[in-house]
């Protein structure tokens, strides 16, 4: 067990290749549910634990039932099922985070609204499934990356909702209002996130 | 409704990307280059095309409540089709778009189109919204494309046109360049919109 590895993959996963700001997945929600901070916090929470179990459960289905060194068919190759049968387990995942949600928190139920559902189709929980297994990561390091991508979704998402109110106030040329200045803004904050790539941690 | 008009309509008036502001990844992540964009834009064409056809074909026996799992299956089974026939075909494209052959699987345009247009309405109808919206997408891809290749690389589908004087602006092929161009295009047709509004 190599701690300084794990170190490696979470600071690779926020920071140097943040998911939104240098992979570019995510976007949507990101530019979406950016406007309040409250609700920024709440999807973020949301989208890293969806990360975190797709990652282990997709990880543990594609090594026992897809990849056909390790599956418990005996060699049958299946792994051209594989975004198949991930976007089903993200789907299944995803309305079972939602029924809890509703349960425990009808605020935050009510405040992430629409963007529950559309965990599923947002690209960054297929991406690190997939990314999981491009890389051959091991199942502990699958959870790792999965829930250290969320944190750095999180990560930008926030800091995207905290600008954007503040940007309400500000007097913006009529056609940049909305979606155009938050990929200005998206593009500044890229910028500096590109900095982190200076990093080389190996 | 008109044939005609169910097929531009995707092309400006409710162009996913400039528009609608779907499919928002894959227009920031493969538009470092013309090629990739086309790529991308064909890719999403089939798909759109094929998943708007089964989707119209299944729509009446599809109970409401599960119909979001149904038309992601048949999505998936569409973009691992393309993707397959891509790594065949066009084993370089497929190696350039990378993780994003299999994302097609959740590019808002696909679901929003099932479940906007071709959950509601007949077969015809889908595949023509499919092939307009696919277009409209592929048309945006390229404009964006073409900005970040031209002024990032001083070439246009990878022949150089301009002077070798001409120093490239590399952040534009890079992550920041990619937000960038995007942001001042919306910013663009939100006011070309604005004007036509004016003058009616």
């Amino acid at each position: 067990m190599d701690l300084g590895h794990f170190f490696v993959i979470i600071i690779g996963a926020i920071f140097i290749n943040n998911f939104v700001l240098t992979k570019f997945l995510g976007i949507c929600p990101y530019i979406g549910v950016s406007r309040k901070l409250d609700s920024a916090i709440g999807m973020g929470f949301a989208v890293t634990f969806v990360m975190s179990v797709a990652s282990a459960a997709t990880w543990v289905l594609y090594t026992f039932l897809l990849n056909p060194k390790t599956n418990i068919f005996h060699g049958t190759d299946l792994t051209y099922l594989r975004t198949i049968a991930f976007i089903i387990i993200i789907a299944s995942l995803v309305q079972f985070v939602e029924m809890v949600i509703q349960k425990t928190s009808p605020v935050l139920y009510n405040a992430l609204g629409i963007y529950l559902p559309l965990i599923t189709t947002n690209c960054a929980v297929l991406g690190v499934a997939v990314l999981n297994i491009d890389e051959s990561f091991s199942f502990l390091e699958s959870l790792v990356h999965g829930f250290s991508a969320g944190i750095g979704f999180t990560l930008a998402l926030v800091l995207m909702a905290g600008l954007r109110e503040k940007l309400d106030m500000a007097d913006i040329p009529k056609p940049l209002r909305g979606i155009p200045i938050a990929f200005i803004l998206a593009s500044l904050m890229s910028l500096a996130f590109f900095g982190f790539s200076g990093l080389s941690l190996n | 409704m008109s044939i005609i008009r169910e097929f531009t309509k995707g092309f400006y008036k409710e162009n996913p990307v400039f528009r609608l502001a779907l499919g928002l990844c894959p227009t920031l992540a493969v538009t470092s280059s013309i090629e990739n964009g086309i790529g991308m834009g064909v890719a999403v064409i089939s798909v759109l095309t094929c998943s708007n056809f089964v989707i119209s074909l299944v729509r009446k026996v599809v109970p409401k409540k599960i119909r979001i799992p149904i038309f992601i299956v048949i999505i998936a089974t569409f973009v691992t089709i393309v993707e397959m026939l891509m790594q065949a075909y066009k084993p370089e494209l497929y190696k350039s778009l990378g993780l994003f052959v299999p994302l097609i699987v959740v590019n808002c345009i696909i679901l929003g189109r099932a479940e906007a247009y071709a959950s509601r309405n007949n077969v015809i109808y889908s595949i023509i919204d499919g092939l307009g919206m696919g277009i409209g997408f592929t048309l945006s891809l390229v404009i964006i494309s073409s900005i970040r290749e031209f002024f990032g690389n001083g070439t246009l589908y990878g022949y150089p046109v301009l002077p070798t004087s001409y120093k490239p602006v590399l952040i534009l092929v890079m992550a920041p360049g990619a937000f960038l161009t995007l942001g001042y295009v919306l910013c663009f047709f939100n006011w070309l919109d604005m004007r036509f509004k004016n003058r009616n």
